[in-house]
């Protein structure tokens, strides 16, 4: 069984990123840049299939700059075993980008597509569930456990209120919530091996499709800043506080 | 051009996020239908007709949508949506579930999380787990939106909106139901509460959460956590309170043993009034808090309990 990863290049997440004065984006430059914490747990997921005999192949794929590469190597040592980069120096929206991978999943043909569930910079939380969507696949998302077995995939799924367990047919796409795993460090040996494992680049308007959003940002602001408040002394200054003051209780 | 909002309910009655999600589309302007897609979910069909703004409510009653499946459920939104200029759904695990699959099958893009609608086509939402705030406008035939409910208040009851059956009932045959586990409490929902307390790191363990319950119980409270706490295996992640867990703005909310890491202030800096207790002096919940008090929460949580 063939294993498709798609992963996002993003800012660390222990970055606090700062607006551009010009309100038009985020500031990007030399700041710390790393492979999406749930693309991570993705990898992960993947990787273990592949330890536990079930998966056979772990393909990495992701869509924007040269640099990307990096995040790719990274999933490389981690564990998959090759690499495509859909090259493009556009940003791209959660749709343009479940449509290319559409196309990569037909000609790949994994049984299994397994995606981070939101990417911690456009907070969006959408490509699984449109690249299930356009490729006519179920979807299982927000996973905490993957269970694959007889053609089927059953996932263990964080909702509101608890956790829901769904069975969906092979080929399926699972997006990966926080406590499905814990990602592995790669280690030293598997970084140098990495770097000799197959990184294929295409460019990602070769596809036929189209690159344009309808979309479009009119500003980026820094959000509101919520005043510091006062100290107390005691519980019984904190009641008092809250009952006379603020009145919520 | 009207407006859908796809219901969030349990069959019996409707989630407090619809009510939200269609004070959001009262500010876009036009008729607003409800689809209330369930299995022997006419109770709450009655009571979104009941919302004020709601024109119209559309009733799919299949065993097919009992347990909402995503596949399921997007199918019968795409079917109705394409006549329509604007999809809503509120923005939890429910409609980040399944809207995005409408908005692919639709062709259009989602605007996840909207906080604030600007007008028809323009919409304000959180980024970069609410570290900047992004204004974008929509040249989409339909517009896709999930609503973050905290962002807007509830509209009344009252109205008497009619009921329309629908009788398109597809199984996309993709996915099978197997089970849930729902977590079971007396205390309102955290998404819905409005007094929040929760606890982090500081509290050590999963038993001592006790030490919220009483306090939890006497103000109706519901408990939450910060990331730290579930990472650590203290409690569930359905308790998670933060930018990977749920977005809360409740009237009070109460933060113990919480340091205040950026992603746990990007889901709940929205509350009205906003406690800290933490020994840790420096801390940075400190920052955002309207009232903060350094102590041992082993020590100020019995005693909070016993004076409230």
């Amino acid at each position: 069984m063939k294993i498709l990863v798609p992963v996002k290049r993003v800012v660390d997440y222990n970055v606090k990123v700062r607006v551009k004065a010009d309100q038009t984006g985020i500031d990007l430059a030399n700041v710390k840049m790393s492979l999406n914490p749930f693309c991570e747990i993705a990898v992960e997921e993947a990787v273990r299939l592949k330890e536990a005999g079930i998966a056979t192949e772990v393909v990495v794929i992701s869509i924007g700059q040269t640099s990307a590469q990096e995040q790719l190597r990274t999933a490389l040592a981690l564990g998959a075993d090759r690499a495509i980069l859909l090259e493009t120096e556009l940003n791209l929206d959660s749709l343009q980008v479940a449509k290319l991978l559409a196309k990569v999943v037909a000609t790949e043909q994994p049984q299994l597509v397994i995606i981070g569930k939101q990417a911690i910079d456009s907070d969006n939380n959408q490509t699984g569930q449109m690249l299930a969507a356009l490729t006519g696949m179920g979807q299982g998302t927000f996973a905490s456990k993957v269970v694959v077995a007889d053609g089927k995939v059953a996932v263990t799924r964080e909702i509101d209120g608890g956790l829901q367990t769904v069975s969906l047919n092979l080929p399926a796409v699972v997006s990966t919530d926080l406590r499905l795993n814990e990602p592995r460090y790669a280690s030293l040996p598997n970084i140098m091996k990495a770097k000799k494992k197959p990184l294929e680049v295409v460019a990602a308007d070769s596809f036929g499709v189209s690159l344009q959003s309808q979309v479009k940002t009119l500003k980026v602001a820094a959000p509101a800043v919520r005043q510091a408040g006062v100290m107390v002394d005691s519980v019984d200054a904190l009641v008092a506080k809250l009952k006379q003051e603020a009145k919520v209780i | 051009m009207a407006i859908l909002i796809i219901a969030e309910h349990n069959h019996q009655a409707l989630k407090a996020d619809t009510a939200k999600t269609v004070a959001a589309a009262t500010k876009l302007g036009g008729d607003i239908h409800v689809l209330v897609a369930g299995f022997e979910c006419a109770a709450a069909a009655t009571e979104a007709a009941g919302l004020v703004g709601v024109t119209k409510v559309l009733l799919a009653d299949a065993a097919c949508y009992q347990h909402q499946l995503a596949e399921n459920i997007a199918a019968l939104v795409v079917d109705l949506g394409r006549d329509y200029s604007h999809i809503l759904a509120a923005a939890t695990t429910h409609g980040k579930n399944f809207l995005p699959r409408v908005a692919a099958l639709l062709d259009v893009a989602q605007i996840s999380d909207v906080i604030a609608v600007e007008s028809a086509d323009t919409f304000v939402r959180p980024i970069y787990a609410g570290n900047a705030i992004a204004t974008v406008q929509s040249a989409d035939a339909i517009k896709v939106l999930t609503v973050r409910s905290s962002a807007f208040d509830a509209v009344a009851t009252g109205n008497s909106a009619s009921v329309e059956a629908i009788s398109q009932a597809t199984d996309a045959g993709l996915s099978v139901f197997v089970g849930e586990e729902l977590t079971k409490s007396e205390r309102p929902e955290l998404t819905a509460a409005k007094i929040i307390i929760s606890g982090g790191r500081g509290m050590q363990n999963g038993d001592n959460f006790k030490l919220l319950e009483g306090i939890a119980d006497k103000l109706n409270a519901a408990i939450g956590a910060s990331r730290a706490a579930v990472d650590a295996g203290f409690v569930p992640n359905d308790m998670q309170v933060g930018q990977t867990g749920k977005i809360v703005a409740p009237d009070l909310y109460i933060a113990v043993g919480i340091s205040g890491a950026i992603q746990h202030l990007a889901g709940m800096k929205d509350s009205k009034v906003i406690v800290a207790i933490n020994k840790d002096a420096e801390a940075p919940i400190f920052q955002v808090a309207d009232y903060g008090l350094v102590a041992d929460l082993f020590v100020a949580l019995p005693e909070l309990e016993a004076k409230l």
